[in-house]
């Protein structure tokens, strides 16, 4: 036995020494491989910072998910990313650094119409393929063949955007006839106006008030009288977080007598817009991408809204991350089976396979059409309702909404006239 | 559109509503910049300031935000005199506060922000009031209790301001700072004392005007950048120095904004104020009340 032993032992120590020199050296191999370095701007300060914060958790999660599972392509990911401060001014220079000092093999966007808009022509200069997060009909402009975009609006974004709103108004018995339009004067409510346009158009709408304001006004009330004055049946609105705030103020304070109110705001989406606008809320009917109505719908999200929900209360960004978190990781995930599927940092074999392929990821499977936004839209009109107080926790069970649109999500009727709803 | 009597008179009320929390901002700036000759681009940084304190005092007890800020004005007063006192030894003793001075405020209006992003994150903050979300109807007139109350207190403070100037020593000390500090000095008053305390009434007024602002709007730590061009414009427009100026200055660009987003859409309200602007600057280059 002894014997068994001592000559057992050797072999045993040398199987290990064989066995961690192996190791040592596939360890070695990952650690001399350079790391895959994927460079973006991210709103890290300015009006959409929040927003930008909160993408940028779900990417960090993103990242450390893969480098655990040995990183991609044998090369660990490592991100290199600048603060835009929401300012597209920042934009050029802020990729041309990434691309000719730091020497990025990668880039994606950052979060927003705002700042992928200026993007897009060096993007084109250097036949980048380029992934993005929530840009609205961007590339409608440029046309550029290597564009994705992961926000679900549709191959036509800025009508798919805007296409709940009216379809739900004109479910309304006797229909509508009159609309005002109004939005920020910047990119996105721009694109969301000009979807909200081709709707109005199709449907023999009235255009009583289409008029665009500065982002950084104060008070908004000289805005809600002057459309109360042209008596809409509805009032569209596309707006960023600051002034959604105050058009929702204004509009309770003026007592806007209309059908319908609502349709584009950003951050509503947001717990924070949510629960400080809590019972002002009632009645407006906006853009959602989920609700906890459909949490069965997407039963993909949990494990994501766990981790990232972790993460946010830490860093006092949006604590329910149902709106923009899992589309920025869902960005990310494209990223990633298109490096495995193709082996290959090239740009041309990276666009023409996201172009060809349809992709599994946490919100669900995605594929893209010829100009890379989703083939299919699945953008979410809803009606806040019910809403007491300003707690957090009525946000995270069902009831705080009613989904009007799309057909497959439907969970009710839209209420009308609005000050009827709010009630 | 309909334009009715109701339609006027609300857009009227709301300019001067508007006015009054122009006034709460600009009155710092006409005391730094108008009188004390100091350009501080990071008046609106201590704006935000003041609303982050009050929204913290706000959410932990629930007392009302301006109230808050009222009892913490000594709190950024103080805070006044010992910036102006770095600026004092750093710059203006040497002769280098042109430019020098002028990064120093930058600087400050960075730093201020990045310390808020780190303590606070980045997400929008609003405050809970009593008030907030009334609104007194009298007939068609609206006047929404979230824009009253700023303004009374504003005018207030705004008229207070002007009592200390005109009615105390250290008032006039002030107005004779800005004119001549040798003439001060031989009336044995300390010229860079009555700077730093003028500096910090300045500083304490934009704690205050930060209150409103957190009561009118959500307020992230950028956003006070959004004001720079209107604080030094409100300033102008009053008559550099001119409390009373700044007061006017304010509610003519306030009804100014709200006519015009009312009656001829809101993205020409900045042309029409900065148009008014360059127009009274050109028939009266001192301003409306400027000397």
């Amino acid at each position: 036995m002894l014997t068994r032993s001592r000559s057992f032992l050797p072999v045993l120590g040398r199987a290990l020494s064989v066995l961690l020199i192996a190791l040592g050296l596939s360890c070695a191999a990952f650690a001399q491989q350079p790391p895959l370095r994927i460079g973006f701007g991210m709103s890290l300060t300015g009006p959409l910072a929040g927003n930008g914060k909160a993408a940028l958790i779900a990417m960090e999660i993103w990242r450390e998910d893969v480098n655990a599972k040995g990183g991609i392509l044998g090369r660990k990911v490592e991100f290199i990313y600048y603060d835009d401060q929401t300012n597209p001014s920042t934009v050029p220079g802020l990729y041309t650094k990434l691309l000719d000092v730091d020497k990025v093999d990668l880039v994606v966007s950052g979060y927003g119409t705002a700042v992928i808009a200026p993007a897009m022509p060096l993007m084109m200069q250097r036949n980048m393929a380029f992934m993005t997060l929530f840009g609205l009909n961007v590339n409608s402009k440029f046309n550029y063949e290597r564009y994705f975009q992961i926000m679900p609006a549709g191959p036509q974004p800025a009508i798919g955007w805007t296409r709940g709103f009216f379809e739900a108004a004109m479910s309304l018995n006797p229909k509508p006839k009159t609309v005002a339009l109004v939005g920020a004067d910047a990119e996105y409510p721009h694109m969301a106006l000009e979807g909200a346009r081709s709707h109005v158009e199709r449907l023999g709408l009235k255009v009583v008030y289409d008029k665009t304001y500065p982002p950084n006004t104060v008070d908004y009330s000289p805005i809600v009288r002057a459309i109360q004055a042209t008596n809409p049946d509805l009032v569209y609105l596309a707006s960023y977080p600051p002034d959604s705030a105050g058009m929702v103020r204004a509009v309770n304070e003026v007592g806007l007598k209309t059908r319908m109110f609502g349709g584009g705001l950003v951050g509503t989406q947001f717990a924070a817009l949510k629960t400080q606008l809590g019972p002002l809320l009632n009645g407006v009917v906006n853009y959602e991408l989920y609700a906890p109505e459909l949490s069965g719908k997407f039963p993909f999200l949990d494990d994501f809204l766990a981790k990232y929900q972790g993460r946010a209360a830490k860093e006092g960004v949006d604590p329910l991350g149902y709106y923009l978190p899992p589309y920025a990781y869902a960005m990310m995930q494209v990223v990633q089976q298109a490096l495995e599927g193709t082996k290959s940092l090239d740009q041309d074999k990276l666009a023409t396979y996201i172009h060809t392929h349809t992709f599994d990821t946490f919100v669900g499977k995605v594929s893209f059409a010829k100009n890379g936004e989703w083939a299919e839209p699945r953008v979410m009109m809803v009606q806040y309702k019910g809403i007491t107080g300003n707690g957090i926790d009525q946000w995270k069970k069902t009831g705080a909404v009613t989904v009007l649109e799309p057909g497959p999500y439907k969970t009710g009727s839209v209420k009308t006239p609005f000050q009827d709803a709010k009630n | 559109m309909e334009v009715s009597t109701a339609l006027i008179a609300n857009a009227i009320i709301a300019g001067l509503l508007l006015g009054g929390f122009y006034a709460a901002v600009s009155v710092g700036v006409s005391i730094s910049f108008g009188m004390l000759d100091i350009v501080n681009i990071a008046h609106p940084a201590f704006i935000i300031l003041g609303a982050y304190l009050t929204y913290i005092v706000n959410d932990r007890f629930g007392f009302d935000p301006i109230l808050v800020s009222l009892v913490l004005s000594p709190l950024m007063f103080a805070l006044g005199m010992l910036i102006y006192r770095i600026y004092y030894v750093c710059f203006e003793r040497r002769g280098q506060e042109s430019l020098r001075g002028l990064a120093f405020f930058f600087g400050i209006l960075f730093i201020t922000e990045v310390i808020l992003v780190l303590i606070f994150g980045v997400d929008y903050r609003m405050v809970s009031t009593a008030y907030g979300q009334t609104t007194w109807r009298l007939g068609d007139l609206d006047f929404p209790m979230r824009l009253v109350v700023p303004f009374l207190i504003s005018v207030t403070m705004v008229v207070g301001v002007q009592m200390l100037l005109t009615h105390t020593f250290f008032g006039r000390a002030v107005l004779a700072v800005a004119q001549d500090q040798l003439a001060l000095r031989l009336m044995g008053v300390n010229p860079v004392r009555i700077k730093g305390l003028a500096f910090a009434l300045s500083i304490a007024t934009a704690g205050v005007a930060g209150a409103f602002l957190i009561v009118i709007q959500p307020v992230e730590p950028a956003v006070g950048r959004n004001f720079i061009g209107l604080v030094f414009a409100v300033c102008v427009l009053g008559g550099m120095g001119s409390v009373w100026g700044t007061l006017i200055g304010a509610l003519v660009l306030g009804i100014a904004e709200s006519f015009t987003s009312t009656f001829f859409g809101p993205s020409w309200a900045p042309a029409v104020s900065f148009g008014l602007l360059l127009g009274t600057l050109a028939f009266r280059p001192a301003g409306i009340l400027g000397r």
